[in-house]
């Protein structure tokens, strides 16, 4: 791109949108969609995270203090579905849309009104979720893994609005994930080969193709439950010859590359920040793209060892055993890198920076306990308590959703055209980094000491270190309405940012006005040469 | 972004580094010091397995916290030491091949070195042949079943075993006392030092049970069976928990194990036989409708109030009322046989696996005839007993 800055920025662009509502109902500008995904994630991340607080406060101290085991069971499973396909995967597919055309110079996402389908089948589907809350019988109450037959024979009737919010949100992802697999395929600009693309948009890619692979397994399996409740089916059901295990089988089929799913993309973004901040090329870029495709290969074949007390085999045990210790090596990779391109560069800690080192830190020790519940005798002790609780949220909080909300606070004034408040966004960044750990490290010890998950109660043991997490939880819950008011502010004004706005910053969106202009690349930039190795 | 600028100045960025890594060491050690671990770690457990289990737990922790440190203190040194405001001059390297070949290769070895004493332990937990004793655990919404197999069924012993802590406990009308949640009425009774072989399926949902200080843990599946097995080493009590999300009382299905020395074991043994034929010569009496509603009142509230609730109210749909509606105040036969067969499709169990002729006698009668309930009517034992035999 030459020269596309504009010299001056109004609220309201040149070629702008539309006024009103209609606007955001009708648009099919990759930047209104992302933004509308943006602040959809964000208001089921903070419905999910009320939840959650339910469960923290529930869990305070022994004994049932505000809520019943019954509306206890809910909250788990609707915290779980909420943020997993709520908060996570809208952010990334928001982050998606607002990015990928621009770092790879196209001017729109390839199919615009399919993308505006795609988001706006979201809040239907959520909002049919969320009103089984108020149906006779309660909400969902069988976990997020909903494991037959609790899911299927034992279910309140409310289960069946569950399964086809399943089935529109994923045709919301498969819908959007094509778009982003014919967007990067197609439209980059000309010159850009695939080994030149940022790494973000890699990820994106990869976890795309991943998408299209298990989105429909996922709805096969929620349709063989629907069968199995109202059509007299028997695929779950052991008494008339069918198999709860097979049910298993098929969810983690889908469910093991749905954590890669939520967890790629932000590779992706912390292997932008990084580079950006460490004043330093990203080390090893090749070696990044191909551990991202080993680790998705790898996502396909590695699902049993979420069942490892199923009563597997030995050889299945062994085989699931080995086949997941071998994601350490392309995840190790990946870490590596991103010391090696901390290491001798010239380090700023601005808030981006702050949230993707926590990420690279807290997601290693999230994948370290990985590792050790990888190993099958080891498991037996772990499985199902809250040593599994500690690990997956280790990889998803500061995981998944700190690089979120650091891709949020490095784009922020690319998208705003201004600066949020650094402050406040490194106080924001240090209560959740507070927040988080004191929240979810000591449940890898009471784990350890033997609570199992999902328990709306516990004994008398398990006290103090309950209590300490809970209280680290509202401190992380509380802190995130700071980083409303910080994206509100940002939004409302502030210093004015540069085009280039980071001085580290490499990377075609970074050519580009501030705030980006409603239309960015109608005609395809020219690359500087081989800028984005 | 700019508040660390002035901390130190740029001559000596090492030593910065290495101020903040002994100051980091010390406040690790000292902390570690303090705190009272076996709170805080996994059981050592009392069978060899598990003690197996236990180290092969250390070894791998122990290689990850080492990982850690080592990649952690890297990480730190780096953000201590090449920061702009010390001002470090960005290094311009981008790859190694070297490196990378390296950093790949070197953990394949250290997975090799946890594969290999897992893959060994793994196959002495899952040879469970050569049992002594069998014992068939069953899981039921929200109880366990156990049932001491024989080769003579009227030598089998069979019985039921659920949550002792009182409701009021856990919701707080009462002092939480010491085993709060983890005490049941009949413990599962094993001898010492023998191989005991835990068959394990479930009869509704999936459970799993899990008793840490035999390292073992296996679901419960309807439809599946199971094996696993221990050598317990020392007489004592140990406690479990179900492991799988089984509906809404799974916090409250605890396991209690008690090991006992061979000779105790036998005598438990030979006392609950006798038990068992007890129960069938009290099927053949007469019962009064007093002694019906006094049985029926305990029974109810063991077995049926965590759904129907102890003043019979439910908790409609899943649970519905008995109180002056539907089977327990109409045809006395649809009543006894849905208690004696559940209901498809529900939470409704059939309770002839659970509960024996005489109990389910009474508990009917019960509910015929408790919280302003008036039908009057009563069921003998022997009546519902030929129900069931007439069904088998």
């Amino acid at each position: 791109m030459s020269a596309v800055i504009e010299s001056h920025h109004d609220d309201d662009h040149h070629h702008g949108p539309d006024k009103g509502l209609m606007r955001w109902v009708l648009t099919t500008n990759h930047k209104d969609i992302g933004t509308l995904y943006l602040w959809f994630s964000f208001s089921m991340f903070l419905i999910g995270g009320c939840m959650a607080l339910v469960i923290r406060a529930e869990l305070f101290q022994p004994g049932l203090q505000l809520v019943v085991p019954e509306f206890f069971n809910q909250m788990t499973t609707m915290h779980g579905l909420i943020m997993v396909f709520g908060a996570v995967m809208p952010a990334f597919v928001g982050l998606a849309n607002w990015l990928v055309p621009m770092m790879i110079g196209a001017p729109d996402m390839a199919l615009p009104r399919m993308n505006n389908y795609s988001f706006w089948i979201l809040p239907f589907a959520f909002a049919m979720l969320l009103s089984t809350l108020f149906m006779e019988g309660g909400a969902p109450n069988f976990g997020w893994t909903f494991y037959a037959p609790l899911s299927t024979e034992y279910a309140p009737p409310s289960v069946t609005f569950f399964i086809f919010a399943v089935h529109l949100m994923g045709i919301s992802s498969i819908m959007g994930s094509i778009n982003v697999v014919v967007t990067i395929l197609n439209l980059r600009a000309p010159g850009m080969r695939l080994m030149d693309m940022p790494l973000f948009v890699w990820t994106w890619l990869i976890t795309a193709y991943l998408l299209i692979a298990v989105m429909p397994v996922l709805a096969g399996v929620v349709t063989m439950m629907l069968m199995d409740i109202h059509f007299g089916t028997a695929f779950f059901n052991a008494g008339g010859g069918g198999d709860p295990v097979l049910f298993q089988h098929v969810f983690w089929f889908f469910g093991h590359p749905e954590v890669y799913i939520m967890i790629l993309p932000a590779f992706g973004v912390v292997s932008a920040i990084i580079p950006t901040f460490a004043r330093k090329k990203l080390f090893g870029y090749d070696s990044m793209v191909y551990a991202t495709a080993s680790i998705a290969f790898l996502s396909f074949i590695v699902w049993a060892h979420h069942m490892f007390t199923v009563g597997m085999p030995i050889a299945g045990e062994l085989y699931f055993m080995y086949a997941t210790m071998l994601i350490a090596v392309p995840t190790g990779v990946k870490v590596f890198n991103w010391v090696a391109t901390m290491w001798q560069g010239s380090m700023t800690f601005e808030t981006p920076m702050l949230f993707a080192i926590a990420f690279v830190i807290l997601f290693t020790i999230g994948g370290l306990s990985g590792l050790m519940l990888a190993i099958v005798p080891a498991d037996f002790q772990y499985h199902d308590t809250y040593f599994v609780v500690a690990h997956f949220h280790y990889v998803l909080v500061p995981g998944s959703i700190f690089s979120i909300m650091a891709a949020a606070y490095y784009w922020l004034p690319k998208w705003t055209g201004n600066m949020y408040d650094e402050t406040l966004g490194k106080t924001h960044f240090w209560l959740s980094f507070v927040g988080v750990n004191v929240t979810f490290f000591p449940q890898h010890f009471i784990g350890l000491a033997g609570m199992p998950r999902r328990y709306p109660d516990y004994a008398l043991q398990f006290a103090d270190w309950n209590m300490v997490s809970s209280v680290g939880a509202f401190i992380f819950g509380f802190s995130q309405l700071l980083f409303l008011f910080i994206v509100i502010k940002c939004v409302m004004g502030g210093k004015k940012a540069t085009g280039e706005v980071w001085d580290g910053a490499e990377g075609l969106e970074w050519t580009i006005a501030s705030p980006a202009p409603y239309h960015t690349f109608s005609t395809p930039p020219a690359l500087p040469e081989r800028a984005m190795a | 972004m700019t508040g660390t600028e002035k901390r130190h100045q740029s001559r000596n960025g090492y030593m910065v580094g290495l101020k903040w890594l002994i100051a980091a060491v010390a406040v690790g050690s000292s902390w570690s010091v303090l705190a009272d671990w076996s709170a805080l770690n996994m059981t050592q457990g009392v069978t060899e397995i598990s003690r197996e289990v236990y180290d092969l737990h250390m070894l791998i922790f122990g290689i990850c916290v080492l990982i850690g440190i080592l990649v952690f203190g890297i990480m730190i040194w780096s953000m201590l030491v090449h920061r702009k405001s010390l001002g470090h001059e960005p290094a311009t390297f981008s790859h190694s091949t070297k490196l990378e070949y390296a950093w790949t290769i070197i953990p394949i070895f250290i997975l090799i070195g946890m594969a290999v004493p897992a893959t060994s332990t793994l196959r002495d937990m899952y040879d469970s042949s050569n049992a002594d004793i069998d014992i068939e655990v069953r899981g039921y919404q929200w109880k366990w079943q156990y049932t001491y197999l024989n080769d003579d069924p009227s030598q089998e012993v069979k019985f039921m075993s659920s949550l002792l802590t009182p409701p009021d406990e856990f919701y707080n009308r009462a002092p939480k006392r010491e085993h709060y949640l983890t005490d049941v009425d009949n413990p599962l009774v094993i001898p010492i030092n023998k191989r005991v072989r835990f068959l394990i399926t479930s009869n509704d949902v999936i459970h799993s049970w899990w008793v840490p200080d035999f390292a073992v843990k296996k679901d419960a599946i309807p439809g599946f069976v199971h094996e696993s097995w221990a050598v317990v080493e020392e007489p004592g009590i140990y406690r479990g928990k179900c492991t799988e999300l089984c509906g809404k009382d799974h916090g409250f299905m605890p396991i209690v194990v008690k090991a006992v020395e061979q000779e105790e074991y036998e005598t438990w043994l030979a006392m609950k036989q006798q038990e068992a034929k007890d129960v069938y010569e009290t099927v053949g009496k007469t019962w009064s409708m007093a002694e019906l509603m006094e049985t029926g009142e305990q029974v109810y509230v063991q077995h049926c109030s965590t759904c129907h609730q102890v003043n019979g109210q439910g908790i409609p749909p899943a649970f519905p009322s008995l109180v002056g509606q539907g089977l327990a105040v109409g045809d006395l036969d649809g009543h006894v046989d849905i208690v004696v067969n559940g209901k498809a499709g529900s939470a409704m169990q059939a309770f002839a696996a659970q509960l024996n002729p005489a109990e389910i006698a009474a508990v009917v009668t019960y509910e015929r005839n408790a919280w302003g309930n008036d039908v009057g009517d009563l069921v003998q034992p022997r009546e519902v007993n030929a129900l069931i035999v007439a069904k088998e």
